[in-house]
């Protein structure tokens, strides 16, 4: 059973509190959407999730199946199976998608034994998915990517890496409208039992393609709302004002 | 799109095997001793015992002498690195590992033998090569060429084979490109130079697999004073291949090679090396070419270790319409310092050069680029293009630019470009959070530094420059 519960977190960047305990539990099969105004800390708690070495942990704790990843480097919680599409992934010149993809499978999956061209097979099936051209498996890392395609090859990875638990940082901004859909699309096909989601949102809009078990409202480093999804109508239309904390 | 797959098949079958075949590292030493050398030192007598083991004509032995003279009377070089620990006493100027120069590997000694072996050389020679020579400390041990190029006049051989048996040929090309009054390092060579290769390719004919050859130093404070001549005569084409590895010593051993090219009238002259020392050498070689009337000349060079290195090969472009590119890559470790560069000198109208130089600095490594550009007064529309990408990978990590311009010609034009990034967080961060190890993110991100030049070596070279990139990073452990 996937579990990743998250405890009382409390992280500071360039020694300034931004998460003030943070809790909350994200299951197997379970869909979460993580909303918030601007600087709230939603991409903060992203990026101490995957454990990014600018972000400190202050307090508390991240466990995922019963492990605690809470002093654990990136590729550790990566291998555990913790994924985090970025909110601007960054650019890598000269590092070729096929072998970073392939470097990434084998490190996440020593247990298959996929040969390289079925391997790369399945990413040029992916990107096609994605609406990415083939031609992409040569490119470098988000190199000269624009805006949606770096999203759309975040999305990608997702389906490629397999990961237990899914945190996607804002994959919806950006998108044109058909992107919107496949990307949606790409994240129910992957949705199981097995995996859980934690998505980071300003809009309804793509929580009306996939549909949240959970919303959560982070503002100034502290969850101050949980409810269902007509929480997260309520927030477009009426905004975060109405939220005393 | 299936080429490209293939090609990353072929890669990555390619890795495997090399790491079965090499996983002992290059920094292994062998318990071999030589079976004769002239000592520590060096003066007139130990130049005299050289010539004289060696059997030489008269007219090299003097030669010898007179560069020994201008070695004695030049002063160290000032501008560069500081080579004040280099220890002209304590330094053994010649071994002679074996009595024989062999032709098949069956008949060199075993336990070289296992060494090339473990470098992986006679597998390389059968799948790629069209002939390689084999060094071992002062001499060459081994060495071979196809029959089909022998029999169309091609010569390769070490350069003391060659002495012997195509004086004068030798006579023609030694010590004119370098000059051994050109530096102090060059006067050394000329004194007491053994080993290196020579290679003649006759006329029209074009070889299409490459010519190597292997340097291996194994006893500490040697010194390795190879002296290679290439000659392309008019309208041939080839591509001579060098590497050079030294074990891993705690005292100081110097090398100081001569590289003399001649790419003749229509030539086309490609010359690749890829030196991985050990941190206690110091590097110190000339290497030069003589490009002719719509000649081509490449060179291409990966280096690696070392504790000083200093490096610029230089190309004269002597006719009209000769090019030359310069592709440099180079990786300063912890405590090395890395001074290379290129020169290109322009000396008649027409003529193109093109320099790329890469460097990477880990810890407090240091990689300098230092250039000359020369335009002489009636090159007459000439073209150069430089360019310099340096990659620091720690905070006291070191890369300096000494582009050195002389332009004499109204009409030649160039350009100079310069970058330098830092290996960052951010980009370490991604490919960890997928998984990968630090030190394999650090490599990823240093090869993909070094992609746009990737293409432009052998793929064989390719993967060893990969493999020793990714050794270097393992070594470092973290990084940031
Ligand atoms: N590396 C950093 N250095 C300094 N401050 C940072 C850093 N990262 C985040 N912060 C600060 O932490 C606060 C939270 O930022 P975060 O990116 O987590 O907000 P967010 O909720 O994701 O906002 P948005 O909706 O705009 O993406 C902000 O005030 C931000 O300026
Ligand atoms: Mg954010």
């Amino acid at each position: 059973m996937v579990e990743l519960k998250i405890t009382n977190l409390r992280a500071s960047v360039e020694g300034k509190e931004i998460l003030k305990g943070v809790d909350f539990d994200v299951k197997g099969g379970e869909i979460h959407a993580l909303m918030g105004p601007n600087g709230a800390g939603k991409s903060t708690l992203g990026n101490v999730l995957i454990g990014h070495p600018n972000y400190a942990i202050e307090g508390g704790s991240i466990m995922l199946d019963g492990n605690n990843l809470t002093e654990k480097t990136p590729e550790e919680r990566a291998r555990a199976g913790l994924f985090l599409a970025f909110q601007s992934p960054i650019s890598i010149p000269g590092v070729k998608i096929s072998s970073f993809l392939r470097t990434a499978y084998k490190q996440l999956h020593p247990e298959d034994k996929v040969t390289v061209t079925e391997f790369f097979n399945r990413v040029k099936e992916h990107l096609r998915f994605v609406g990415l051209d083939e031609s992409f498996m040569s490119r470098s890392v988000n190199d000269g990517f624009s805006g949606g395609e770096r999203k759309r090859f975040e999305i990608l990875q997702m389906a490629i890496l397999k990961p237990k638990i899914v945190v996607l940082d804002e994959i919806d901004s950006g998108l044109d409208v058909d992107a919107l859909r496949l990307v949606a699309e790409e994240i129910i096909k992957y949705h199981n039992s097995e995996v859980g989601f934690l998505i980071i949102t300003h809009y309804q809009r793509i929580l009306r393609n996939i549909d949240p078990d959970f919303v959560h409202i982070l503002m100034n480093g502290k969850i101050v709302r949980n409810g269902d999804k007509s929480l997260a109508l309520k927030i477009e239309e009426e905004g975060y004002d109405w939220i005393k904390e | 799109m299936e080429v490209e797959l293939s090609k990353e098949e072929e890669i990555e079958r390619l890795v495997e095997s090399l790491k079965d075949s090499k996983s002992s590292d290059w920094e292994f030493h062998d318990k071999y001793n030589p079976i004769y050398s002239t000592g520590k030192g060096l003066n007139k007598s130990v130049v005299e015992e050289i010539s004289e083991i060696k059997k030489e004509p008269d007219w090299m032995r003097r030669m010898r002498l007179k560069a020994l003279e201008i070695f004695q009377s030049k002063p160290m070089p000032t501008w560069g690195p500081d080579l004040s620990g280099i220890d002209w006493e304590n330094t053994t100027y010649y071994n002679r590992p074996d009595e024989r120069k062999s032709q098949n590997w069956d008949d060199v000694p075993d336990q070289i033998k296992d060494t090339f072996q473990k470098l992986g050389i006679p597998e390389m020679e059968q799948k790629y090569l069209a002939g390689s020579v084999a060094q071992y400390e002062s001499e060459g041990v081994y060495h071979s060429l196809k029959k089909v190029w022998e029999d169309k006049g091609v010569v390769f051989m070490d350069l003391d084979s060659a002495v012997k048996n195509h004086p004068d040929l030798v006579k023609d090309y030694f010590c004119k490109a370098v000059p051994f009054t050109d530096n102090k390092f060059a006067a050394l060579n000329g004194a007491v130079w053994s080993g290196g290769s020579f290679l003649y390719v006759p006329k029209g004919v074009h070889i299409d697999m490459p010519l190597q050859t292997y340097f291996r130093m194994n006893n500490e404070s040697t010194g390795q004073f190879e002296h290679t001549i290439v000659v392309g005569d008019e309208g041939s084409k080839v591509h001579y291949i060098e590497g050079c590895t030294a074990p891993r010593w705690d005292k100081d051993s110097l090398h100081s090679a001569i590289v003399e090219i001649y790419a003749q009238r229509d030539s086309d002259v490609r010359y690749t090396s890829v030196q991985n020392w050990s941190k206690s050498v110091y590097n110190m070689p000339t290497k030069r070419a003589w490009v002719d009337e719509r000649a081509k000349m490449e060179w291409v060079g990966g280096s690696l270790g070392s504790k000083i290195t200093m490096i610029y090969p230089s190309s004269y472009l002597r006719g009209p319409y000769a090019s030359t590119s310069n592709l440099n890559i180079s990786l300063a470790g912890a405590g090395t310092v890395k001074d290379t560069g290129a020169k290109a000198i322009h000396m008649a109208p027409h003529t193109t050069s093109k320099i790329i130089a890469k460097s990477i600095s880990i810890e407090d490594g240091k990689a300098i680029y230092r250039g000359l550009l020369r335009m002489n007064k009636g090159a007459v529309d000439s073209r150069s293009k430089v360019q310099c990408d340096a990659l620091l990978i720690n905070d006291d990590s070191q890369s300096l630019t000494f582009p050195h311009d002389e332009i004499y010609e109204p009409t030649a034009t160039f350009s100079h470009e310069a970058s330098v990034g830092k290996i960052g967080t951010e980009e370490l961060t991604y490919l960890r959070s997928r998984g990968l190890s630090e030190d394999e993110a650090s490599s990823m991100i240093v090869l993909g530094f070094l992609d746009d030049v990737m293409k432009e070596i052998p793929m064989e070279f390719a993967i060893e420059m990969n493999r020793l990139v990714k050794l270097e990073m393992n070594k470092l452990g973290a990084v940031g």
